[in-house]
């Protein structure tokens, strides 16, 4: 029982208390570069999320053989081998999902929270924990890309996941650059505003 | 001319940065001062250039020949990390001066995505050996405008009074908006 209590706790701090994006602030670029609209920022944590449960269970199982020296360079091979694998699946299944994610998913390999969960996590625990801390940390991702993709396509072309809701034209900026930079800081902003007024509460 | 139109595009009109959202990791986290932005920037612009040679050398000579192009992004990672480390050694011997100024920012590049999404751009584009050299010096000039722009006004950010919550991060994506709506005022330059 107690096991199954700390394998939830490892999955929720993924999600929440230790969000990469929002709390960690890893794996930025994506975040920023993908979410023009709901369905890209899913797409996009989909495949991170697998590449992350993936690497970190391969990460666990080898950890014990590889020399401590060159433990680096060997984990960014065993992404970058998953990484592959997501890019020709893609490639096959979901050619238009690709297309408009384009050069981030071989950005895959150089995203921080997958190097980082492998370094800080999956190399000191075991398979079944880094696969737990990988999906946590994967819904974690998807759920801010999620949320920023959704708030993008709302205020930038009025709908949400591709039904228009109003027939007019929404704020154009928010679906170009500079919308992503304003609405991650809005919402990071948001985050802590809110933490701030809990520790106030509680005192 | 064309050259010219490559160097300006990739400067102002498509900011790596500002445009193409990559290296943000580093765009955020070393811009709190402008010396150590322009140091990263001056890194940036000396491994991108290589890497990006290396890069296309192991896509046409390699890669090709032997029909194994699905392997791009495993080589290329094992590429630049290889050529980030043999530049370091080869500083440390050759220019311990230049070693001084950069030598702290070349490990993190390994995993800068501008270095890798430079490389995997210029194979989707196409582009010549010299086309593709002057693509790399481009973007990462574009690079370290970028991040020593942000930083000067990150550096003035610092005194100003702003809400609690606003202060850090928050405050510096939105700097960071503002700066890219400025660059996309270059849109129709060329």
């Amino acid at each position: 029982m107690e096991q199954s209590i700390s394998l939830k706790d490892n999955f929720l701090k993924g999600v929440i208390k230790e969000n990469p994006v929002f709390v960690l602030l890893l794996g930025c670029c994506p975040t920023l570069g993908v979410t023009s609209s709901a369905v890209n920022g899913l797409g996009m944590g989909a495949a991170t999320a697998f590449v992350l449960v993936m690497s970190n269970l391969a990460i666990a199982l080898v950890k014990n053989v590889i020399p401590d020296k060159v433990r680096i360079p060997a984990f960014i091979v065993i992404i970058a081998a998953f990484v592959t694998v997501v890019q020709l699946l893609m490639a096959a299944y979901t050619p238009a999902l690709n297309e408009q994610l384009g050069l981030f998913i071989p950005l895959i390999v150089v995203n921080c929270i997958v190097l980082g969960r492998a370094e800080a996590f999956a190399s000191r625990n075991t398979a079944v924990a880094s696969m737990i801390d990988g999906l946590g940390m994967g819904v974690g991702f998807t759920f801010a890309l999620l949320l920023l993709g959704t708030i993008r396509e709302l205020l930038g072309s009025l709908s949400v996941f591709g039904y228009k809701l109003v027939d007019a034209d929404g704020i154009l900026i928010f679906v170009l650059a500079p919308g992503a930079f304003i609405t991650l800081g809005f919402i990071i902003a948001t985050m802590k505003w809110l933490k701030n007024r809990e520790n106030i509460k509680s005192h | 001319m064309q050259y010219l139109i490559i160097i300006i595009s990739t400067i102002f009109i498509n900011n790596i940065v500002l445009a193409k959202f990559l290296g943000i990791c580093p765009f955020l986290g070393v811009s709190k001062n402008t010396s150590t932005a322009v140091g990263m920037g001056a890194a940036v612009v000396f491994v991108m250039t290589l890497s990006t040679i290396m890069t296309y050398l192991v896509q046409h000579y390699i890669l090709l020949p032997l029909g194994i192009a699905y392997m791009q992004t495993v080589t290329y990672i094992l590429v630049i990390a290889f050529l980030v480390q043999v530049v370091e050694i080869i500083l440390k011997k050759v220019s311990p001066d230049l070693y001084q100024a950069l030598g702290v920012y070349l490990p993190l590049i390994t995993t800068n995505c501008t270095i890798l999404g430079v490389a995997i751009l210029v194979i989707q584009n196409n582009f010549n050996l010299l086309q593709s050299v002057v693509f790399a010096i481009g973007n990462s000039v574009g690079f370290t405008l970028a991040i020593a722009l942000f930083s000067s006004i990150r550096e003035q950010l610092d005194d100003a009074d702003l809400p609690e919550y606003m202060e850090g991060i928050p405050a510096a994506l939105i700097t960071a908006s503002i700066l890219s709506m400025a660059f996309m005022g270059f849109a129709g330059l060329v």
